[in-house]
């Protein structure tokens, strides 16, 4: 088998994960790794096993033939070693008739061979069919052999025929599995999101999933065979020994105890294997994330100084943990061996005194190193269940989360809209002890502005989630046009919206793909358009790619305000009746901004506007301000009313703003 | 992959050829094993003699309790040296990058050079660490059983040395479709990977877009995609194993064809058709032992690629072979007609900029995002190289200057507040290794971080987490300028590193650095007027990258558009947050 790691279930964030072993599909390895890996261990192994089970419910003609054949294939493989022995008697048997002169009969040479004193070989002749005085019967071997071969034939086409299907079945079922998983994230609510650590969702999508496809594509199999394997070979050795059948399986209790003596010990190597590795990469991302910091500081020295000691500690115990599952091997191929020896020296006793045929004993030896084999395989498969059944119960409980509640079956079919919107008592908390938004009433007329104001970690972007149903009222409603938000498809009320976050999404794909992501067949000219708008058109145009330059994880040469940029002309080229604007804070400079607050200007004109505003020019103007703190809206009204009533917003204003236009004028 | 190999396992050859004497040793005892259970057939069962059953007997426990040593010994070394090799790549990953300047790490990406330091390397020990341990032996069993063979008997070897070459044959046809299945498996599941990553991060604009169904799409092209090759790979393996055994069985069925007719004429014993039985199992078990490094080499040879990616990338920023030394440090800082453009970019991101920063004076760059001002102060500790004219500390190229020398003479302070994780002290003493704690309260006081440290349980001793959950922004850009002044540096570089700060307590530490910076170059890259306004000079980047003025904040306001147009929208500005 393989080696298998399972890494912790809970990942931070999105750090590298711990490094899987080698997996994949393939034939089986060497038994053994797998067996010590520190591994995962599901809540409910059998109703895990059972669902995953009925995940392949679908292919049931598939599997219940896969079966078969690998009966049938067993069978055969089985019974090899029988013949081939059956084979090996024939030729001893000529060998000995052809020692005995023509014309006497095997019950006079063996009264020789006793009368001689030789008791144990006429023991042993007395058991054979002799022909005498002829040598090998080579007709009755090539049918024999011709057996053989047919029957290998056969079980080899059985192998791969049940193979072959099992691969197809596997990956569709995977495939399913995987497209019901991503199904089950666009129908999930925004809360699960926000809830869950991105990496760990991650995690259940990729590495859960791919753990599961590399099981049914090689436990299953293994599993089947293997088991029947060890029936099949059982059975054989029994018809021709019980004596030898019992030393072989002797093999079975020993080497349990002996795998899991030494899969203990190592499994403590493996978790300070993991442990060393985290602390590693820790060190390691901090100073390359702070590679500049680290060397104006003049901490080269010391980072490298580091480094090395966790370097040295990881392969102390990682060399440890290497070297005591290595073990298992050799010491399982001891075992083999002690046993190989022990069946060879009672078999060669036994054929000796005729208790059994030379040809038994060669099959003997053939089934003892069949059935260690499937045992080995069988330990390691439990182990590999085991990891697996961890990572469905994960899939599982994703694709079990709490699903949005789904679009109205008759929905109001809204194109475009005037950009009315109110709020009619509006109350909405996250958690259930903690009121955010109790009994707001609010009216927006179209084109409208609404600065939203407050602190950092205000909770700004609730009513953002509210407007776009990224989640829904507890109480009240929210109208748009006079319609209820909760009566129009999710797709139609998000596409009258226009949206620029602070926290700029741009997926892996070249420039132009980012921007045209605001609408769907955009021309080239728009998008040019919409980035000269949005200022980045320089920008780009002095990358070495320019629109094509590719943007993922690793481009470095794209800053945040230039993503924020890119995001702003996305938001250009959508073209929304309603805006949603998160302010920079500070990541796009005062310059850019001007030029983004005339175009968005621009934009807001004639649109309903929400704008998370940190600059006084937005906020006095904008038509109603709400102001929050703590999560809650406490202040509702127009600049000069708030100002009037002396509260919260006076207090802001008064403290932040006045300072930064005495400073500036 | 061999390259790397090849240098990475010199130093360790002679574990190696230990292992492999090992090996030897293990196949030879494993080989010996059948030719002794013919001999118990052939002498001891044909002539019924017990005694010697049992004398042989005795032999094979010896031989395979050898067997079991040598193994655990070859497990042991090749452990050993697997692990070795991986903990010297690490080092040597981790002092290349250490290396690079700026731009190297550009290249590669922090995340990527991290994954390649620790995930990569992993790969690469392991196929290592089962090379020496499981695949070393087949080609060794083979060549082992064929000499047992022929030992025995030459006429029948020839069945084993038709055998071998026809299993080898399929195994590297199968090899050869195989291993770019493999690798184009690799980058499915990471396209996977990348299109799952995206919808989670961006769940948001996704659905505020309503693209919902595009994203399915996506990752439903990258599904499919990823399902046909890996049902490829799995179809060629299940042929895989059928076909091996059947070149065995076939074999099995030669031998006792021919060794039959040879059994009959009496040239040879029938006990040695169970040795030969057996080094057919043997050779072939070996072999499907070897197989798995179908799974392991193509990864691990892509791991390997981009490990040497990372060590063949030259820094091109080294130290000068005879660095100017003895300078004095008084901290002026001079830009000749610099320019600055990415490798292969159509326009540069920095052109024509020339000014000087003089000690007790406070240079200020304002301009737009995109116009360069990062890269501008990065090519003072150079960061990254000058692609026209030069920059000069204290009168010398810094190209001139060896790094260490031209770093010690900087305090920065970068746009992201980076900090390490360790306490608060921790991070100060980066700063000055053998400050006492008074002087990290004083260095604090001016950061302006004084009050919110004494107000952490802890105090000095507060955990700093990297991430920084613990500390929130505004206080990590006072650690960071704390940090900074520890150093007591004459160039003081502040890359918009105030900007997490209210106005208050903006005000306080830039009165509070006049005073304490007075013989100090002070470069300051900001947003906010306020913080600019009384520098000694403001420069104004433009957005193609020159200068579009140089003055006091009264001269600019009369006289620079671009300037002017700052200031007015300044009105309100950061107000808030």
């Amino acid at each position: 088998m393989s080696s298998r790691s399972q890494p912790p279930a809970a990942q931070p964030g999105d750090t590298p994960r711990p490094p899987r072993g080698p997996g994949g599909p393939g034939p089986g390895g060497p038994g053994g790794h797998a067996l010590v890996m520190p591994v995962a261990k599901a809540k409910d192994f059998r109703g895990t096993m059972r669902r995953l089970g009925g995940l392949l419910k679908t292919e049931r003609t598939l599997l219940i033939l896969v079966v078969l054949l690998a009966v049938v294939s067993v069978a055969f493989a089985v019974v090899g070693p029988k013949i081939l022995g059956h084979a090996t008697n024939i030729l001893f048997e000529g060998v000995v008739s052809k020692q005995i002169p023509a014309g006497v009969t095997k019950e006079q040479a063996v009264a020789g061979l006793r009368a001689r004193g030789q008791d144990r070989i006429a023991d042993m002749v007395s058991a054979m069919t002799l022909d005498p005085g002829h040598g090998v019967d080579f007709d009755a071997l090539a049918r024999t052999l011709f057996l053989l071969i047919g029957v290998y034939l056969l079980s080899a086409l059985f192998a791969w025929l049940q193979a072959y299907i099992m691969a197809g079945v596997a990956q569709r079922t995977i495939y399913g599995l995987r497209r019901q998983a991503d199904e089950k994230l666009a129908r999930l609510p925004l809360k699960y999101f926000d809830d869950h650590p991105r990496g760990d969702v991650l995690s259940r999508m990729t590495n859960d999933i791919d753990n599961i496809s590399q099981s049914l594509q090689q436990s299953l199999t293994q599993i089947i065979t293997s088991t029947l394997t060890i029936v099949g070979v059982l059975i054989m050795m029994l018809t021709i020994s019980w004596l030898l059948a019992l030393i072989s399986v002797l093999v079975v209790p020993v080497s349990v105890v002996i795998t899991m003596v030494i899969a203990k010990r190592s499994q403590k190597q493996f978790a300070a294997q993991w442990e060393t590795t985290g602390d590693l990469n820790g060190h390691v991302e901090e100073m390359f994330t702070g590679h500049n910091v680290v060397k104006v500081f003049g901490r080269q020295q010391a980072a490298i100084a580091t480094f090395d000691e966790q370097n040295e500690e990881l392969y102390q115990a990682s060399f440890k943990a290497q070297f005591i599952s290595g073990i298992i091997m050799p010491v399982m191929n001891f075992v083999m061996n002690l046993n190989y020896v022990a069946i060879a020296v009672v078999g060669g006793l036994m054929v000796a005194t005729g208790r059994i045929s030379l040809g038994d004993v060669q099959a003997f030896i053939q089934y003892s190193r069949q059935f260690t084999m499937p045992i080995t395989q069988v330990a390691s498969i439990m182990n590999v269940l085991q990891s697996t059944a961890a990572s469905a119960e994960r899939v599982f409980e994703l694709l079990d989360e709490e699903e949005e509640i789904p679009d109205a079956p008759e929905c109001v079919v809204f194109e475009h809209t005037h950009g009315h919107i109110a709020l009619e008592n509006v109350s909405f908390r996250y958690v259930a002890d903690t009121p955010l938004i109790t009994d707001l009433t609010l009216d927006v007329e179209p084109g409208e502005t609404v600065a939203i104001v407050g602190p950092t970690g205000a909770g700004k972007t609730t009513l953002v989630n509210l407007l776009l149903r990224f989640y829904d009222v507890d109480q009240g409603r929210i109208l748009v046009d006079g319609v209820d938000v909760r009566d129009i498809s999710r797709s139609d009320l998000r596409r009258l919206f226009g949206m620029v976050l602070q926290d700029t999404w741009l997926f892996s794909g070249t420039i132009r793909e980012n921007i045209a992501y605001g609408r769907e067949g955009a021309s080239e000219d728009e998008i040019r358009a919409a980035a000269q708008a949005a200022r980045v058109d320089h920008f780009v145009r002095a990358l070495p790619e320019g629109y094509d330059t590719v943007l993922d994880d690793d481009a470095a040469n794209v800053s945040q305000g230039e993503r924020q940029l890119l995001t702003i002309a996305r938001a250009f080229l959508a073209d929304p009746d309603i805006l949603i604007l998160d302010e920079a804070t500070s990541s796009v400079d005062t310059r850019t901004e001007v030029l983004i607050q005339e175009a968005m200007a621009h934009l807001m004109k004639e649109r309903t506007s929400f704008v998370i505003a940190h600059r006084l020019s937005t906020i006095r103007g904008a038509d109603i301000i709400l102001v929050m703190d703590k999560g809650a809206i406490i202040e509702q009204g127009s600049h000069e009313e708030l100002m009037a009533a002396r509260g919260f917003y006076y207090g802001l204003y008064a403290s932040q703003f006045e300072e930064a236009l005495d400073e500036a004028s | 992959m061999i390259r790397l190999l090849r240098s990475g396992l010199r130093p360790y050859r002679w574990q190696i050829v230990l292992v492999l004497v090992l090996v030897l040793v293990q196949v030879i005892a494993n080989l010996y094993l059948p030719t002794l259970n013919a001999d118990i057939i052939n002498n001891g069962v044909v002539t019924g003699d017990t005694a010697y059953i049992l004398k042989v007997g005795g032999l094979m426990l010896g031989v395979t309790l050898i067997y079991a040593l040598a193994s655990i010994a070859a497990v042991y070394f090749g452990s050993k040296t697997s692990m070795a090799l991986g903990r010297d790549t690490r080092g040597s990953l981790f002092r290349r990058v250490q290396s690079f300047s700026q731009a190297e790490v550009n290249k590669f990406g922090p995340p990527s050079l991290i994954t390649r330091t620790t995930n990569d390397v992993q790969q690469v020990q392991m196929v290592v660490l089962m090379m020496l341990n499981v695949v070393l032996a087949a080609p060794m069993t083979a060549i082992g059983g064929i000499i047992m063979a022929l030992r025995l008997n030459v006429p029948l070897s020839a069945v084993i040395l038709v055998a071998i070459p026809i299993m080898g044959v399929f195994i590297g046809l199968v090899m050869i479709r195989a291993i770019p299945l493999f690798m184009s498996m690799q980058k499915k599941i990471d396209r996977i990977t990348q299109v799952t990553r995206e919808f989670l991060s961006g769940v948001r604009v996704i659905r505020a877009f309503d693209r919902t169904v595009y994203e399915e799409q996506r990752f439903d092209v990258a599904n499919e995609d990823l399902t046909t090759t890996t049902l490829k790979v799995g179809r060629l393996f299940a042929l895989m194993f059928p076909v091996l055994t059947i070149i065995l069985n076939f074999s099995t069925v030669a031998i006792m064809w021919f060794g039959g007719k040879l059994i009959a004429d009496g040239s040879m014993p029938i006990g040695d058709l169970t040795a030969f039985l057996t080094y057919i199992i043997q050779i072939l078990f070996s072999v499907l032992m070897a197989t798995i490094m179908f799974v392991m080499v193509p990864r691990a040879a892509v791991s390997a690629q981009r490990i040497m990616e990372v060590l063949d990338t030259e820094p091109t920023i080294v130290d000068p072979a005879q660095p100017v030394a003895d300078v004095a440090e008084a901290g002026v800082v001079e830009f000749r007609d610099v320019e600055f453009r990415y490798p292969g970019a159509e326009e540069p991101v920095l052109s024509g900029i020339t000014f000087t920063a003089r000690p007790g004076e406070t240079t200020a760059i304002v301009g737009s995002t995109g116009s360069g001002k990062t890269t501008l102060i990065s090519l003072i500790p150079r960061f990254y190289e000058v692609t026209g004219g030069s920059v000069l500390v204290d009168g010398v190229d810094v190209r001139a200057l060896a790094q260490q020398d031209l770093w010690r003479r900087i305090g920065l302070v970068p746009q992201k507040s980076f900090l390490f994780s360790g306490t608060v002290a921790d991070n100060l003493r980066h700063g000055d290794v053998e400050a006492a704690d008074e002087q990290l309260w004083h260095y604090l006081e001016i950061a302006q971080g004084r009050e919110f440290v004494e107000e952490m349980p802890e105090r000095l001793e507060a955990p700093v987490a990297q991430g920084g959950a613990s500390v929130s922004g505004g206080q990590r850009q006072r650690l960071a300028i704390a940090r900074a002044l520890a150093k007591q540096a004459k160039i003081q570089i502040y890359d918009d590193s105030f900007s997490a700060l209210d106005f208050a307590t903006d005000a306080r530490l830039r009165a509070a650095l006049r005073r304490y910076t007075s013989d100090a170059t002070v470069i300051i890259v900001a947003q906010r007027v306020g913080t600019i306004m009384h520098a000694d000079q403001i420069i104004v980047l433009d957005d193609d990258g020159t200068i579009a003025g140089v003055g006091t904040h009264e001269q600019l306001l009369e006289t620079n558009a671009t300037y002017r147009e700052i200031v007015t929208s300044q009105l309100g500005v950061e107000g808030v947050a």
